[in-house]
Formats: C-alpha cells, sequence, structure tokens
C-alpha cells in the first residue's frame, strides 16, 4: 500500500523523460501522456483523500530503517496536510495540461513544455511529500528552475526580463533556505523533521533558533511572494504563457511558499509568540498593499497577479492567528477555526484564481490583447468565459453562495473571536476592495461597448480550454460544500488536527 | 567561529553585489558569492578538528572522522546550483540578443 505514495514522484518525472524521447517519433504523446498521468494522480490522491482513516503512511526510500530510534533513510510521508496539498497541485495541473491542449498550438516547442510542466508537477509532489529538509531543498529546486524556464518560455523581450528578475530574486531565496538548513543541521546532527523537532523540544538555545526561523522565514517569504519581497511575482505571472501562470498562481506559491513555512514552523520547530506575531504583521501588509497595487492595473493578467499577494494574505493570517491563539494557550476552538479558514481559503483560491488566469488566457488567445482600455463587449462573442470568469471574480470577491465568502467569513469570525479587531476590519475592506477591482475587470472585458465596434472572427475558445473552465467554475461553486458538518470532517478537520496538535506529527513518523 | 563569522560576511558581500550592481553578468557572479558561501559553510560544519576521511580501516585506533553528510549535501547542492546557474545565463544571453545591453537600467519595459 505504502508504495503507492512514491508513484507521485515517479510518474511525471518519468512522462518528463519519456516526453522528448518518444514525443518526437508519435504525434500527440507529449499531450496525451501529460493528462493521463495528471488525471491518474489526480484519482489516487483522491483516493487517499477520502479512503476515511487518518493513519500515517511513509515510505523509506532504500528500505533503510532507523537504527537506534536514528531515522536514516529519506522519508516520504502521507499525512493529511500533505493529501490535501497533493489533491490541489495534481487537480490543478490537470486542467492546466487539458487546457493547453488547445492554447499552447501557438508555440512551437510543445515538447519541452509538457516535459517542463511535469518536472514542475514533480518537484511540487516532491516537496510536500518529503520527510527530510534536504531532500526538501533538492525537490524545490526542480520546481522552481522548471518554473523559471516556463516563465521564459515565449522568448520575448518582457518575458526575458520577467525570468531574470524572478531567477535573481529565486536564487537568494534558495540560497537562504540551504543556509537555514545548514544551520538546522548545524544544531541537531539530522535532517529528518520529525527527528529535528524531537531534538528541538530539548534545546534552550533561543536566540540561535530565532536566526534560523528569520532566515527561513526571509527565504520562503520570498518564495511565497509576502509584501516585502512581492518584486517577482507581477511581472512572472503575467509573462508566463496563461496555463502556466494558472499553475504558479494556484498552485506554486502555496506548494513551495505556504506548505514549507506551515510544516516546518508547526511541525518542526517549536511555536513561539514573535514568529506568530511576524505571520500576523506579514499577512496583513500582504492583504492590505496588495489590493491596493491590484485596483490601478490594466493589465489582466498583472491586476490578477497582485491579487494573488492579497489573497495569500489572508491564508496567512488565518494560520498566524491560530499559532498566536495557540501559543497563548487560548480558546483551541477559535484556533481551530482561524486555522480551517485559512486551510480552507488556501484551496479555493487554488481553483478561482487558476479559473481566473485560464479566462485571461481565453481572452488572450481570442483576441490577442490583455490590455483592459483595449477591450470590451465580449459577453456576446464568448458566453463560457464571461459567465465561468464571472463566478470566479463572484468567489474571490466573496459574495456568498461562492466558496470565496465562507473561507473570509471564517477567518473574519475567527479573528473577531480572537480579539484582533484591526485585522478583522481590514479583512472586510480587503474583501470590499477586491469586488471593486473585479467589477471593473468585468465591466471593461465583458461590458464596455467602447472601443470593440467590430470584430465578428471573435468566436468562443475550443473545447479543451472550456471544458477546464467549465470544470473549475463548477468547483468554485461545489467547494463551499466542504465547510458543512459531514464533508468537513472527511477533508479539513484531520489536516488541522495535524497543526494543532504540533507534536503528534513527529511521534507518528518515529512510531513507523 | 571565526570562519563561520567570515564565511556570512562573504554571503553578505555578494548580497551586496546583487542588490547594486547594474550589470546582468556582475549581478551573476554576486550570486555565485552567495553560493561559495553557502557550500563553504556546509563544509565547514561537518568539519571536526583532526579528523580524517570517514572510511573504515583495521590499522587505524581510535579514529576521529570527519561528519561526510554535509560532503555529500554539497555535492549534490553544487549540481542544482551548476543547473540554476546555466538557466540564468542562458538567459543573459538572450537578454543581449534582443536588448544589446547588459545594463539592468534600460532593460525596464515591466512597471507597476
Amino acid at each position: 500500500m505504502s508504495w503507492l505514495i512514491t508513484l507521485f514522484v515517479i510518474l511525471p518525472l518519468a512522462a518528463a523523460f519519456l516526453i522528448p524521447v518518444i514525443g518526437k517519433l508519435i504525434k500527440g504523446f507529449q499531450k496525451t501522456i501529460t493528462s493521463v498521468v495528471f488525471l491518474f494522480l489526480t484519482v489516487l490522491s483522491l483516493f487517499f483523500l477520502f479512503d476515511g482513516n487518518t493513519e500515517v503512511y511513509s515510505y523509506k526510500i532504500g528500505g533503510w530503517e532507523p537504527v537506534n530510534g536514528v531515522p536514516i533513510a529519506i522519508y516520504f510521508v502521507i499525512d493529511g496536510l500533505t493529501i490535501f496539498m497533493l489533491s490541489i497541485i495534481n487537480l490543478i495541473g490537470f486542467f492546466s495540461a487539458f487546457y493547453a491542449i488547445s492554447y499552447i498550438r501557438r508555440f512551437t516547442a510543445e515538447n519541452n513544455f509538457y516535459t517542463l510542466l511535469c518536472l514542475m508537477v514533480g518537484g511540487m509532489n516532491g516537496v510536500v511529500m518529503t520527510g527530510d529538509l534536504f531532500n526538501l531543498f533538492v525537490f524545490l529546486e526542480i520546481a522552481v528552475i522548471a518554473s523559471y524556464a516556463l516563465v521564459a518560455f515565449g522568448v520575448e523581450k518582457h518575458e526575458l526580463e520577467a525570468s531574470f528578475k524572478y531567477q535573481v530574486l529565486g536564487g537568494i531565496a534558495s540560497l537562504l533556505i540551504l543556509f537555514g538548513i545548514g544551520l538546522i543541521y548545524w544544531k541537531t546532527k539530522t535532517l529528518n523533521i520529525a527527528d529535528v523537532s524531537d531534538i528541538l523540544k530539548y534545546s534552550n538555545d533561543r536566540s540561535f533558533l530565532l536566526f534560523t526561523q528569520i532566515i527561513l522565514i526571509a527565504g520562503f517569504g520570498l518564495k511565497a511572494a509576502m509584501i516585502p519581497f512581492h518584486a517577482w511575482l507581477p511581472d512572472a505571472h503575467s509573462s508566463a504563457p496563461s496555463p502556466i501562470s494558472a499553475m504558479l498562481s494556484g498552485v506554486l506559491i502555496k506548494a513551495i511558499g505556504i506548505y514549507c513555512i506551515i510544516r516546518l514552523f508547526f511541525n518542526m520547530f517549536i511555536i513561539n509568540h514573535e514568529i506568530s506575531l511576524v505571520f500576523i504583521i506579514l499577512g496583513s501588509l500582504s492583504m492590505v498593499l496588495g489590493v491596493f497595487l491590484a485596483v490601478g492595473q490594466w493589465d489582466i493578467k498583472r491586476l490578477l497577479a497582485y491579487h494573488s499577494i492579497s489573497q495569500m494574505g489572508y491564508v496567512i493570517i488565518g494560520v498566524g492567528i491560530g499559532m498566536m491563539i495557540l501559543v497563548n494557550n487560548g480558546n483551541k476552538s477559535v484556533a481551530a477555526l482561524a486555522i480551517t479558514g485559512g486551510l480552507f481559503h488556501l484551496i479555493n483560491h487554488a481553483v478561482f484564481k487558476s479559473l481566473l488566469f485560464l479566462n485571461a488566457g481565453a481572452i488572450e488567445y481570442k483576441t490577442g490583447t490583455r490590455n483592459l482600455k483595449e477591450l470590451g463587449g465580449l459577453f456576446a462573442y464568448m458566453p463560457v468565459t464571461y459567465s465561468t470568469s464571472l463566478g470566479a471574480s463572484m468567489a474571490i470577491s466573496g459574495i456568498p453562495p461562492f466558496n470565496g465568502f465562507f473561507s473570509k467569513l471564517l477567518i473574519i469570525i475567527a479573528a473577531i473571536k480572537g480579539r484582533f479587531y484591526l485585522v478583522a476590519f481590514l479583512a472586510v475592506i480587503v474583501s470590499i476592495i477586491t469586488l471593486a477591482s473585479f467589477m471593473k475587470f468585468q465591466k471593461f472585458s465583458f461590458f464596455n461597448k467602447s472601443s470593440i465596434t467590430e470584430k465578428p472572427k471573435i468566436n468562443e475558445v475550443p473545447f479543451p480550454m472550456c471544458f477546464s473552465m467549465i470544470v473549475l467554475a463548477i468547483l468554485c461553486l461545489g467547494l463551499s460544500l466542504l465547510i458543512f458538518p459531514g464533508v468537513r470532517e472527511t477533508v479539513l478537520t484531520p489536516v488541522v488536527d495535524i497543526l494543532m496538535n504540533t507534536t503528534d506529527y513527529s511521534s507518528a513518523i518515529k512510531d513507523i | 567561529m571565526t570562519l563561520f563569522i567570515l564565511c556570512f560576511v562573504l554571503f553578505l558581500v555578494g548580497l551586496y553585489g546583487v542588490l547594486t550592481r547594474k550589470n546582468i553578468i556582475k549581478i551573476f557572479i554576486g550570486l555565485s558569492f552567495m553560493e561559495f558561501s553557502t557550500f563553504l559553510f556546509l563544509v565547514l560544519i561537518g568539519y571536526i578538528e583532526g579528523g580524517i576521511a570517514p572510511i573504515i580501516s583495521k590499522n587505524i585506533t581510535n579514529p576521529v572522522y570527519v561528519d561526510p553528510l554535509p560532503q555529500a549535501m554539497v555535492l549534490t547542492a553544487i549540481v542544482i546550483a551548476l543547473a540554476a546557474n546555466s538557466m540564468l545565463l542562458a538567459i543573459a544571453i538572450k537578454i543581449y540578443k534582443k536588448y544589446g545591453t547588459f545594463d539592468i537600467r534600460k532593460i525596464s519595459n515591466l512597471k507597476g
């Protein structure tokens, strides 16, 4: 049973190897295999998610058993949080790959595109599954180097500039992370996350640990584009091809940024007051400044990219408030509510933001421009794009039947119950400004007829693009079900339990 | 301890170079400085005073071995850095072909 979990890394990497080898000989091989692999992994991860037991699966690479209770092998671990992230990554990966079947025809090097996409997904699956710090760095670099190449995929002036910026800042982030991992190894002489957590429990070198934590926050914060570290994100996410923008904004910043922060700071380090304060401040800054920067944008994809920063702020705030309440021994149910809100917003954002980027790609595919000032009146020509983007816009601005409303509501209720009144107020204000900004997006792209007078050639995009957008739009509505009792216990509660009982992770792995 | 502090100073020198230089190649050199200081740091934490290479041999009594794990980590990290550096230089060459300059002040179309 547990060998199945290695497939999450093996299959994408094998596909990435096979595509350049076989793809030249058989026509259409690259599209088929990428979609099939991602669909299979989505089904596998959903099977793990809904199989009903909260047991921790693990796989020791090379079969090395622990010696005297000290883990030696590199562990692949599947617990609630991991399987939650894996299903998001592979689900969005599948829809992006399926969407790309039509979209990527305009580029010449299809084989290279699918190879890099497979490498990126394989790297992200590895990052969320691994139980070893250095292995985490290796998989992170696989995912990130593939994304550098994908951002520059168009090889025009803007793409190259964006990719260069991304690489310099991403390089600094990677080195900070490696430096932090070196510091942890220096202190504990082990790299296994569970083992490190066990040793740090008895350590009292506070200033050293705080230094390490700050280095790691800077590194992963750069990867997650929290606000003082956000400079690369709007350029990189708006210059990439649209399916890749959906992957970068919907999944990559979560898998290698937010996930690593949550895993390391809840399950490896001992949670403390200073770090939770840093989270709340960084989250509030990202939330407020991100949305103010977004309002003035006229490029559709830049506008969406700035909203990614802002919405990630909500996730960080939810998790930070939960951590703060746990540290102060406050009301546990409020902490659980805040963390639930944060993680729920994470999956919601993955769905509606990737859908919005796919919509932007569809508009660009048919009209050839992303500038809102040149667009207008598209709702009659592109009904599917119009209706799905309307759904996603309502979800991101928190209109009730859609999923974004429930996660934002949870975070705001938790903030009020935990007496973070300022944070709750800011969250409400940001949500209103988000609504304004998306009304502008809807008005200038789909209604306002000023600029487009006659474009009879514009019609709906091809079937693969429509299919991805429609299914994601249904998910936008369907994911609201996760909040209701019955469904919540199977999906969200196991994840929250892992973060609430911070030491359970290490004991569960040590016992295997 | 002095060695560790010097290592960190080298890291900061690289960071200063990345942040202040205006030439793409010089930014790349700054990044390389940061890489090398990190590798140096990883090797240093595995070093033990008077340690020998960790190969088990019957002739030596009471051996003191250096820690081999950071050395394996450094080798892996160097290979990863090679991939990242070649990617960065490939992009730099493409940028030079498109813009005809390495000056980042003249390569700034994306703003706002």
